[in-house]
């Protein structure tokens, strides 16, 4: 059983044959068994040498950095060694191709909004006058004809539904609408934390398949970004992340003294984000019954599934049906 | 018949699963494989690290195209894990009889099933040789498709490293 391992305390990272110690400032010294390891969260300042590095790569594990505030800066990802140039020259095709490319992104907003009204129905009679309008808003994803179209579509229902989070939440920190950059009030502070964890989870999940993460199809492929992991995101932020928040709040396990507010910019504190990534690890290991499959599958595979679903389709072996939870 | 051995010759493996599936061979072939993160490839790995480790001539590399596990002075040796495939594991042993040939080698084989301490004695015969040839033909056209074979229900899908790939989808 492979584990995401999170450490927050600033210190050293050594390598001693086959385990990994880390280190505190305090030199308490803790290992991490490397066969247990999938990915290792750097929140706090970390030193590691090239040894550490050629260890993770045998093993391929990926290390993901954050910053103070805990916004993710970058990973560490071992060579590829599983390629497929036909994959890389079939996606790409798909990226060209309008038609095609257009066919992916609707089914990426698609299965995101049913899974944003899969939440609102949750809170039936609070919720009734948004989830009306958003699937008003809803037909006009099948009517697109460019992916600008599309972006707006979907850039409109998320808004509605952000605006009405304050109708269910039992708490919602003054929240009035959605801000990125930077958050400045603790549930969009909380958000953007949940969805860069999802990009992560997702890119880590591409990963092990032969999908390119940078050519993607929603959002334009950019080199900034692993685009193609904001695309799957947007399936599984719904899914996933924002269940969690809900879950959060109205069970008061977070309240104000779990953000912190420096110079105007809301983040989780550490433990905050403790008390985030339990329930977040919580949800992706949760397993439900897969009705092809018939087996049990975790939400984190179903992140790998919706990958291979994409790799059949470009390679003209089945056409692409995005999840829709049917639990 | 005219065969043209240059032509046609290619990877023990290949010939391992055309014998599984066909499907999972052009998936194979175009690196859209999934042994890696599997637990009984990595057995097998490790099972094939500690077995014979008195064999000199382990691993060997044949005209840069098959890796035969182990050569003796009149034998050949593959080191398999179980014996559930055992028809596509004399196959693919047969095919290294086969290439030997070619190259003007004439040996025998075992296969070893080492957990079972089992082995099974191979030969080629002139019916053996025939076989090969045709399904050295038919790995060809396969690899040659556009896309991948359709999926054909087989006892041992479920056990697949490729299972979860073959058999995600939506169901309405």
């Amino acid at each position: 059983m492979y584990k995401d391992y999170y450490i927050f305390s600033n210190g050293k990272i050594s390598r001693k044959e086959n385990t990994i110690y880390f280190e505190d400032k305090e030199e308490n010294k803790k290992p991490i068994p490397i066969e247990q390891i999938e990915r290792l969260h750097f929140f706090g300042e970390i030193d590691l040498n090239t040894k550490f590095i050629g260890l993770i790569s045998q093993y391929d594990i990926i290390l993901n950095f954050y910053n103070y505030y805990g916004y993710y800066i970058g990973s560490y990802l071992p060579r590829k060694k599983n390629v497929s140039g036909l994959l890389i020259v079939k996606q790409s095709e798909g990226y060209i191709f309008h038609e095609k490319r257009l066919f992916f992104a609707k089914c990426f907003v698609e299965s995101a909004v049913f899974h944003i009204l899969r939440n609102l129905r949750n809170y039936k009679g609070k919720t009734d006058e948004v989830i009306k309008e958003i699937e008003e808003e809803k037909q006009n994803i099948f009517k697109a004809r460019e992916i600008d179209e599309l972006m707006g579509i979907e850039g409109r229902i998320r808004k509605r539904y952000y605006e009405s989070f304050s109708l269910f939440l039992n708490n919602d920190f003054g929240f009035s609408k959605r801000e990125k950059r930077p958050p400045t009030d603790p549930l969009n502070a909380l958000i953007s934390f949940g969805n860069g964890m999802m990009y992560n989870t997702v890119l880590g999940e591409i990963y092990k398949t032969q999908l390119d993460p940078t050519i993607s199809y929603l959002h334009e492929p950019s080199s900034k970004r692993f685009s193609l992991s904001l695309d799957i995101a947007e399936i599984f932020k719904p899914l996933i992340v924002d269940p969690v928040i809900f879950y959060l709040i109205n069970n008061r396990m977070l309240k104000e003294d779990d953000f912190d507010i420096e110079e105007g910019i809301c983040f989780l504190n550490d433990e905050g984000k403790k008390k985030f990534i339990k329930e977040y690890q919580n949800k992706l290991e949760t397993t439900i019954k897969h009705r092809s499959l018939n087996r049990k599958v975790s939400y984190r595979t179903l992140i790998r599934l919706e990958c291979y679903k994409i790799i059949k389709a470009l390679i003209e072996d089945e056409p692409y049906k995005p999840l829709k939870a049917w639990w | 018949m005219d065969f043209d051995f240059e032509k046609y010759k290619t990877q023990g493996i290949k010939v391992n699963y055309y014998y599984i599936c066909k499907r999972k061979l052009w998936l194979y072939d175009k690196g859209i494989c999934f042994e890696k993160n599997f637990d009984r490839v990595l057995q097998g790995k490790i099972l094939h690290k500690n077995a014979f480790q008195r064999e000199e001539h382990k691993d060997m590399l044949i005209d840069e195209m098959i890796k035969i596990d182990i050569v003796s002075a009149d034998h050949i040796k593959e080191i398999k894990i179980s014996s559930k495939m055992k028809n596509p594991d004399i196959m693919q042993l047969l095919y290294y009889l086969f290439y030997l040939k070619q190259l003007g080698i004439s040996k025998k084989g075992t296969i070893n099933y080492v957990k079972e301490k089992k082995v099974v004695e191979v030969e080629l015969t002139e019916e053996d040789e025939k076989e090969i040839k045709s399904a050295l033909i038919n790995i060809r056209q396969i690899l040659m498709m556009k896309k991948p074979p359709e999926i054909k229900k087989l006892p041992y899908c479920k056990k697949c490293a490729y299972y979860e790939f073959c058999y995600a989808k939506e169901v309405d």
